[in-house]
């Protein structure tokens, strides 16, 4: 591990928040333009879950943490509180995986 | 938030029972009731990143980082999916340019949030800087689940600084430890996509929010097995362009 990659992927990881932050801020844009951006929460966070649910690396599978992310939907469609959705998931996937599936 | 908020102003201030109202604009965000379930959210997943941090300490001083070379990196490059890209990369005898590549690609999505969040966040140059190197996916995703914008801010903030602090912590811990709990042991890792659930629920309120959800799923499953690690997320960006078609149900203008 080199400070080169360190600093480098820093400076990187940064650029890219900061562009991203600066590019539109403060700026009237077309209206359609607008509602576009205001969907990207709702298309990358989905595909957030999807990700962290089914993949592995670039292997899609179904395991243990596919049942507790569907109790969690459940949860969140009761208005279970986040910290209950949250532990319930992580209970559930670990209970699964205790009881051999892996 | 519908497409039909948005050209409202920032909500003033409401009156609060019992208490008179000082000169700031709102009550600081850690005392204002309204905003516990926030609060407790954030440390919730505070406290997982934490245990991923810890993982992360070990794994990076195993693959032959300093100690001040891990803690460094989560100070400066705060975003777990790509550092631990980094680490396995070079853990694995890659070159320091593979190593970067993959994780550069792991925080360009952190470039399609700032795009949302910094026409949302205010404030001076200082503050939106810091405010840019938080955005991640816990701090947008829980900032755009609230209501209306102070709300939106207020939580930003709070689960930004919040995994900033448990993510830097458990990172130092790790690192002069190495030794780690299997998050997967605990089922940690699925906590994450649930709390990401909990997170887009209010995104779904809308016909086109469903629609743009859906279609960023499939893309993101669809081209998880065919292109590299963290760039179906960035595709799966593409969805919004359901928003295109003008919104015959609220034409521009209307209130609700």
């Amino acid at each position: 591990m080199t400070w080169t990659l360190v600093l480098t992927l820093a400076a990187g990881a940064f650029a890219c928040k900061a562009i991203g932050f600066f590019l539109l801020a403060g700026r009237p844009l077309p209206a359609v333009v607008d509602r576009c951006l205001a969907l990207i929460p709702a298309a990358v966070v989905a595909a957030l879950v999807v990700k962290d649910t089914f993949s592995s690396g670039q292997h899609l599978e179904v395991d243990p943490r596919a049942l507790g992310v569907g109790v969690a939907v459940v949860a969140v469609w009761r208005r279970a509180p986040f910290v209950v959705v949250v532990v319930l998931a992580a209970t559930v996937t670990a209970l699964a995986r205790q009881a051999g599936w892996h | 938030m519908t497409d039909h908020e948005r050209p409202r102003p920032d909500h003033p201030d409401r009156p609060r029972p019992g208490r008179p109202e000082s000169g700031s604009r709102r009550p600081h965000p850690w005392r204002d009731p309204e905003l516990r379930p926030v609060v407790a959210a954030s440390v919730t997943l505070g406290a997982a990143v934490g245990v991923f941090a810890i993982s992360f300490g070990v794994g990076s001083v195993s693959a032959g980082a300093s100690v001040l070379q891990t803690c460094v990196m989560s100070l400066l490059v705060f975003t777990g999916a790509s550092q631990l890209s980094a680490v396995s990369v070079i853990g694995a005898g890659g070159t320091t340019a593979s190593a970067l590549g993959g994780a550069l690609v792991l925080a360009a999505r952190n470039g399609v949030y700032a795009l949302t969040m910094g026409r949302r966040i205010e404030g001076r140059l200082p503050a939106r800087l810091v405010a840019a190197q938080l955005t991640i996916d816990e701090s947008t995703a829980m900032s755009v689940a609230q209501d209306d914008p102070t709300a939106q801010r207020a939580a930003f903030w709070i689960t930004g600084l919040s995994v900033y602090v448990f993510w830097n912590t458990g990172t130092l811990i790790g690192a002069l430890l190495g030794t780690a709990i299997d998050p997967v042991t605990f089922g940690l890792d699925a906590a994450f996509p649930a709390a990401y659930v909990a997170m887009v629920w209010p995104q779904l309120r809308t016909p086109r929010g469903r629609w743009a959800a859906l279609l960023g799923s499939l893309l993101c499953l669809a081209l998880v097995p065919v292109l590299p690690v963290g760039v179906p997320i960035l595709c799966a960006a593409l969805a919004v362009l359901v928003g295109i078609p003008p919104d015959r149900t609220s034409p521009q203008g209307s209130t609700p």
